[in-house]
């Protein structure tokens, strides 16, 4: 079966600098792929390839069975569907009049524009002006953009940068109706907590190469990442001897700035130490967090110091 | 409809929306039926005076402000949509570059010649009624080249435009190139040519050489194609000195001012097919 995206030892440089090299992977059909990185890890380039908007330097790319560099791209194009990071449309135009355009050049029809606006829900702001949208409203209008001739491909870059949690959540809303229908999405974020709900799988990359890849399940087992019990003390209680009898079991634990608990515990003894906690007297509370993606992900090491430390 | 006249179409109803093609057309009407009223102020009268002379003020104005249109209206086809992050977009779309390009320069084009024919020929007509002895054939005739040189004029410097708009990373530093090559073109080529003349003192290897240096320019070429029809007419007595021993044909000129619109436009086409995005 072929899949939709297809990349195997993909390069790219920019006057001798490698922006990414030797990256394989693969987006198979009907499938949401979160493709992952900080600003500069290349995941706008490899965007940029999968879209054939530049050539390779080394390796290939097929998307839907094609190269999507060359002649025959133009009719490959139809079939992808792109929000671009951060766009802002034409200003002097309505909202109408943009997605009429952009249906126009997709070959899609003003029937499917105007039923677009009203799914991503600016239906009612189509005769104003784009340049008096919000953030929110233009990345709707992007989506809606994107979905334009029923790509089988949709390519989101960063779609909520900027959004708040509301329109965060009916984008991801909108592309888990996309998965429903068979589309398949790869969607590059770098807020992995609220992309890890929505992807079926992940894309990790640092620094050109590909770091990780696979369902954020096997990434989280492939890591042998610990999971975390925060618990919290009675008022009465003594840290001291809480800690002390943490220690008699080797459980490596920190305490935070407001006196909770962080215990990390590896797969196997979670519920040993649930069951402890439990029938211990001095614990008032017990929060466990799973390995989130964005811990599996500075676990990793995605965000090295040659980065910057940015926030996740 | 091809995705060309799709582009087409939508940059020259942005031309209109921005108010650019009207401004424009109202600025050649009133600038062309002023020099036609007051062009002979100097000779003691005002009032409607010869038509010839009109249209050779006309070309003298043209020369300077169809440039200066063509370069304003075009000079961020392309940087500017990369200002909007718009750029990705439309590449990410079913069309080609090739078509991109070819869209806007098309719909440029249109909206300038569109300007140019309803300002001046507002103007003409308007002239014409008031003035029955200038209702002859050749008059109509010379308005029709002034309006098609004047046309692809525009063209030459909307296809200059978008190879500025191709080379450049912002729209700043391409606004200011435009008014760079404005003022080379319009200015400082004439002033160079000017020197030279004043410098060889008119010797031999310059009295061949410099007719064709005119072709360097294609407001020059424009000046020509219009003013050797026309004969000298206000404020072009120096231009024609200088060219005066040199016989032209129109269709020659004609070819060149088509160069000046191909040769840019394919260049810009194949920088763009080679820009990185």
């Amino acid at each position: 079966m072929i899949n939709a995206i297809d990349i195997s030892a993909l390069g790219k440089q920019y006057k001798g600098v490698a922006a990414l090299a030797g990256v394989s992977a693969t987006v198979p059909m009907g499938k949401v792929v979160g493709l992952l990185g900080h600003n500069g890890a290349g995941k706008s380039t490899l965007i940029k390839l999968i879209l054939g908007l530049i050539a390779p330097t080394s390796g290939h790319v097929e998307v839907l069975g094609q190269s999507p560099w060359g002649s025959n791209a133009v009719s490959l194009r139809r079939r992808i569907g792109y929000l671009p990071e951060s766009v802002a449309f034409y200003g002097n135009l309505t909202g109408n009049e943009v997605i009429n355009y952009l249906a126009s050049l997709k070959r899609a029809s003003r029937e499917q524009a105007s039923k677009l606006l009203e799914r991503v829900g600016i239906a009612y702001a189509r005769d104003r002006r784009v340049s008096t949208y919000s953030k929110g409203m233009r990345q709707r209008l992007g989506l809606a953009q994107a979905l334009l001739a029923t790509p089988e491909l949709v390519v989101l870059d960063e779609p909520t940068g900027g959004l708040d949690p509301q329109a965060t959540r009916e984008l991801y809303d909108i592309v888990g109706e996309l998965r429903a229908e068979g589309h398949s999405v790869l969607v590059s974020s770098h807020v992995l907590a609220e992309l890890e709900p929505h992807i079926d799988s992940a894309l990790i990359l640092r620094q050109g190469q590909l770091l990780a890849a696979g369902s954020v399940g096997d990434l989280r087992r492939q890591s042998g990442l610990p999971d975390i019990v925060v618990v919290q003390l009675k008022d009465a209680a003594d840290p001291v001897a809480f800690a002390r009898g943490l220690d008699t079991f080797a459980l490596t634990h920190d305490v935070r700035f407001d006196g909770l608990f962080e215990i990390q515990i590896a797969e196997g003894g979670k519920l040993a130490l649930l069951q402890r906690l439990v029938t211990d007297p001095a614990v008032e509370d017990i929060v466990v967090k799973e390995a989130s993606l964005a811990r599996l992900y500075d676990y990793l090491g995605a965000g090295t110091k040659q980065q910057g430390k940015q926030k996740p | 409809m091809s995705s060309i006249l799709i582009i087409a179409r939508k940059e020259f109803r942005d031309d209109f929306r921005n108010r650019w093609t009207i401004a424009v057309a109202l600025l050649f009407a009133v600038l062309a039926l002023s020099i036609a009223y007051f062009g002979g102020a100097a000779a003691g009268k005002i009032g409607f005076t010869s038509f010839d002379a009109t249209l050779a003020s006309l070309t003298t104005l043209a020369a300077f402000v169809i440039p200066l249109i063509g370069l304003l209206i075009a000079y961020d086809m392309v940087v500017g949509e990369q200002d909007n992050g718009t750029l990705l977009l439309v590449l990410s779309y079913p069309i080609s570059r090739v078509e991109l390009v070819a869209g806007k320069f098309v719909g440029h084009c249109c909206a300038l010649a569109t300007a140019t024919l309803v300002g001046f020929g507002v103007a003409v007509v308007i002239i014409q009624i008031m003035q029955p002895e200038a209702r002859t054939s050749g008059a109509w005739l010379n308005m029709g080249n002034f309006v098609l040189s004047a046309s692809m004029l525009g063209a030459s410097f909307v296809a200059l435009a978008s190879v500025i708009s191709v080379i450049t990373h912002d729209k700043a530093r391409a606004a200011g190139l435009a008014l760079v090559t404005w003022l080379g073109t319009v200015i400082i080529f004439d002033l160079c040519l000017l020197a030279i003349l004043v410098f060889s003192g008119g010797n031999e290897w310059e009295q061949s050489l410099f007719p064709h240096l005119l072709y360097l320019n294609p407001i020059d070429v424009f000046r020509l194609i219009n003013l050797t029809t026309l004969g000298s007419g206000s404020g072009n007595e120096l231009f024609m000195g200088m060219t005066a021993t040199h016989v032209y044909r129109p269709w020659v000129l004609y070819l060149v001012m088509l160069l000046w619109i191909v040769i840019p436009f394919e260049l810009a086409q194949f920088l763009f097919r080679r820009k990185e995005v």
